[in-house]
């Protein structure tokens, strides 16, 4: 354990914070002390640890209400607990539902009650490192003993550098696969996709045409993209990324929309949709894991919620016609600067994502060490996947991947593409108008 | 002298007595009430920890914002919507159930239960009801009839967000109609009746006169909650499609808790009370035109 030196003096953007904050318990007081927290900037890297004078408590935000990875996450603390009795008294990991999880956590950020560690969303990343709420946690990794930084791949870091600096931790990388209902694609006398990634035919096409002929056979839907539900248009691109398309470009300054790649990519789905019946339209459920779907895209994570009801499969992402494209949802763990004990949380982010505890973690939560990335070592936690499944889908599957889109504007980005994409989920929408519609909308936002 | 002390002590115990209320709305009522006012003038971005003093700005962005246009055309449209359908409801229902008949007992609780249903769960059940493949479209296909997608289509989404919200209060205005309703004179019905007024006639120059004075709380209560709406929007579509159903308070949620905008959202908030304000005193002062009371 790194030794640890007193406490810095509180920072002007924390007494900033909590004066801000004030005025909804103290009225006229308030206002007062808000006069006072008028300047601007952000925080700084939890810099030289220190040693508080009591043991402190630290909490965790997180998205997960499983019990059994909440019991994991507990039993990893304790230990540090044990371990650092005069900085931690305790960790508690808080669960806020995922659907709200982001406006939840920024709201605590606004009432002064910030979590010291927190779960954070790729689709987020940018914008939670850009705007300095997070500490740089690079310099306490890396000086943890035997904590192996140069171990982490550089690809799962990218999202959550800046300058040098990394500004959460990747915890989880977990590759978007395609689950099948074997029975029911074997019904309706179609080819197993298992042999078609053997054969190398894998392809969206074959995907559709599979989807559709067994959601005719069995009158239940084909192919379901999980979590999408014509709102959360970025899950879209597990499938557009097979046409080698993107919403914006590389630096998120101009809108992709409009490229014939997406405007192909985008007819495919709308097609796949309304035309061939291959997916689900809008308005209808059908949750693969209770049956109700051929096939879905998600992540492997989700194999957890599937019993012995139907014979399954997973395989990887079907070929688009620019190639297969693996693609991964990422969730990083950051330090809040605003939080009560910034450098005592980074210790202990050191201790929660050091070998041992990572290799514990890859029950759940692909890491993203090199030395972990292996099917013997993930599938000693996964029962349910076989070693074949483990190291076609999740460990070739993370290797090269991309993560789901993501900007420094994400938040504003994301309503106005849903708003503008509604256009798009009718029988007779004009593609290419409503893709010139929406690059019109966002192009200012991506100037922000 | 005596009563004097008498006097300040009764009135130090009565102060202690008030005190617990009149500091709880201090500090729950006036103070966020300033304090939203103050977080108006400033730019606040959660996230970057900033807060600085904006003057104006915000009340300025709001002159040129088209998405804040468009939410007061959404609320307005929604209010008109609400306002109509609920009210007019209401007082036929009451009207109904002010019968003597038998079962108006059951009549009241059915109608009435919603009100006391949790919001959220409500609007749940009615988002599977509303679905492409959800009970109101499986009924009208028994019918014959091909239903829309209500939550999908810019029209059907604001009048399924007005219908489930209408659904959920009715009971409530009902219910003060009733008792309005059952305050009004018989014997004045009968001289009505007597000097051969219809019932038509009767119901316009005897009862709603009576009732309003209800007529003018129930109108307050519904347009200032029709303002309020949120719960119901942000469950059934997501201000969705396009941005057809985000009403004022949805966009003000947007810009504060999805945006980080908490300076803008404050100043949105600001406009909002305006406009509650400014309503409820118009309802207010043109009282004296169509609320009758009795001498």
């Amino acid at each position: 354990m790194t030794p640890l030196t007193p406490r810095r003096a509180p920072r002007p953007a924390r007494i900033r914070h909590r004066l801000v904050s004030a005025p909804l318990a103290a009225g006229g007081v308030a206002l007062a002390l808000v006069l006072t927290a008028c300047s601007g900037g952000g925080d700084d890297v939890a810099g030289e640890p220190s040693t508080p004078s009591e043991p402190v408590e630290l909490r965790m935000t997180v998205w997960t209400a499983d019990e059994t990875q909440l019991a994991q996450f507990q039993e990893i603390a304790d230990a540090y607990v044990a371990d650092n009795p005069d900085l931690v008294s305790g960790v508690t990991f808080e669960t806020i539902p995922f659907e709200d999880y982001t406006t939840s956590l920024t709201t605590q950020l606004a009432g002064g009650n910030a979590p010291d560690l927190a779960w954070i969303l790729e689709s987020y990343a940018p914008e939670f490192v850009a705007s300095g709420a997070l500490v740089d946690v690079a310099p306490k990794l890396q000086e943890a003993e035997g904590y192996e930084y140069d171990d982490l791949l550089d690809s799962s870091l990218a999202l959550w550098e800046k300058d040098g600096g990394l500004y959460a931790y990747p915890f989880s990388n977990s590759p978007f696969a395609m689950f099948v209902n074997t029975d029911q694609v074997a019904a309706a006398g179609q080819p197993n996709p298992a042999d078609l990634v053997a054969s190398g035919d894998w392809t969206y096409d074959q995907a559709r045409d599979i989807s559709a002929a067994a959601a005719a056979t069995s009158g239940k839907q084909g192919l379901v993209v999980r979590d999408f539900d014509f709102k959360v248009w970025e899950n879209l691109s597990t499938v557009w990324d097979g046409w080698d398309a993107a919403p914006w470009n590389e630096d998120g300054t101009q809108c992709t929309f409009t490229d014939p790649e997406m405007v192909d990519a985008l007819t495919w789905i709308h097609d796949a949709t309304f035309v061939d019946k291959a997916m689900p339209g809008p308005g209808t459920t059908a949750d693969f894991f209770a049956g109700d779907a051929a096939m879905t895209i998600t992540q492997i994570s989700r194999a957890s919620a599937l019993d012995d009801s139907f014979a399954w499969d997973v395989v990887p992402l079907p070929a688009g016609p620019a190639g297969q494209q693996n693609v991964i949802g990422q969730a990083g763990i950051g330090v809040f600067a605003a939080g009560e004990h910034p450098d005592v949380a980074a210790d202990f982010l050191a201790w929660f994502t050091n070998p041992e505890n990572a290799e514990t973690l890859a029950a759940y939560f692909p890491p993203p060490r090199e030395s972990l990335l292996n099917a013997e070592t993930l599938g000693a936690a996964n029962p349910k996947l076989s070693e074949t499944q483990l190291q076609a889908v999740v460990v070739d599957g993370i290797q090269g991947a991309v993560t789901k889109p993501s900007h420094q504007n994400f938040a504003k980005l994301q309503d106005t593409v849903r708003a503008q994409l509604d256009a798009l989920w009718t029988a007779d929408a004009d593609v290419e108008g409503v893709l010139a519609d929406t690059c019109a909308a966002i192009q200012p936002l991506l100037g922000d | 002298m005596a009563s004097s002390a008498l006097a300040r002590r009764d009135a130090a115990v009565g102060y202690t007595m008030v005190a617990p209320a009149v500091l709880g709305a201090l500090a729950f009522v006036v103070a966020p009430l300033v304090a939203v006012v103050w977080y108006s003038l400033h730019e606040w971005n959660v996230l970057a920890n900033t807060f600085t003093f904006a003057g104006a700005d915000n009340y300025e962005r709001m002159l040129s914002d088209p998405g804040l246009r468009d939410s007061l055309l959404a609320s307005l449209w929604f209010s008109i919507g609400l306002v109509v359908l609920n009210i007019s409801l209401a007082l036929l229902l009451a009207v109904l159930l002010n019968q003597r008949l038998p079962g108006t007992t059951t009549f009241r609780t059915f109608f009435f239960s919603p009100v006391v249903v949790s919001l959220v769960a409500w609007t749940i059940v009615w988002s599977f009801l509303l679905q492409a493949d959800g009970g109101i479209n499986g009924f009208l296909s028994l019918l014959g009839i091909e239903g829309p997608n209500w939550l999908r289509g810019e029209t059907t989404a604001m009048i399924s967000v007005i219908v489930v919200q209408v659904f959920k209060n009715v009971g409530l205005n009902m219910i003060l109609f009733l008792a309005a309703l059952q305050g009004v004179p018989e014997e004045v019905q009968e001289a009505a009746r007597i000097d051969g007024a219809g019932a038509w006639r009767r119901f316009r120059s005897i009862t709603l006169p009576l009732i309003s004075p209800t007529l003018l709380l129930v109108s307050i209560l519904t347009i200032v909650g029709s303002l309020e709406v949120f719960a119901q929007i942000a469950v059934l579509t997501g201000g969705g499609p396009g941005n057809s159903t985000t009403v004022l308070v949805y966009y003000l949620y947007q810009q504060a808790f999805r945006f980080n905008d908490f300076g803008y959202a404050s100043a949105i908030s600001v406009l909002l009370f305006v406009i509650v304000l400014v309503l409820t005193l118009v309802q207010w002062q043109t009282r004296k035109r169509w609320v009758f009371h009795e001498v």
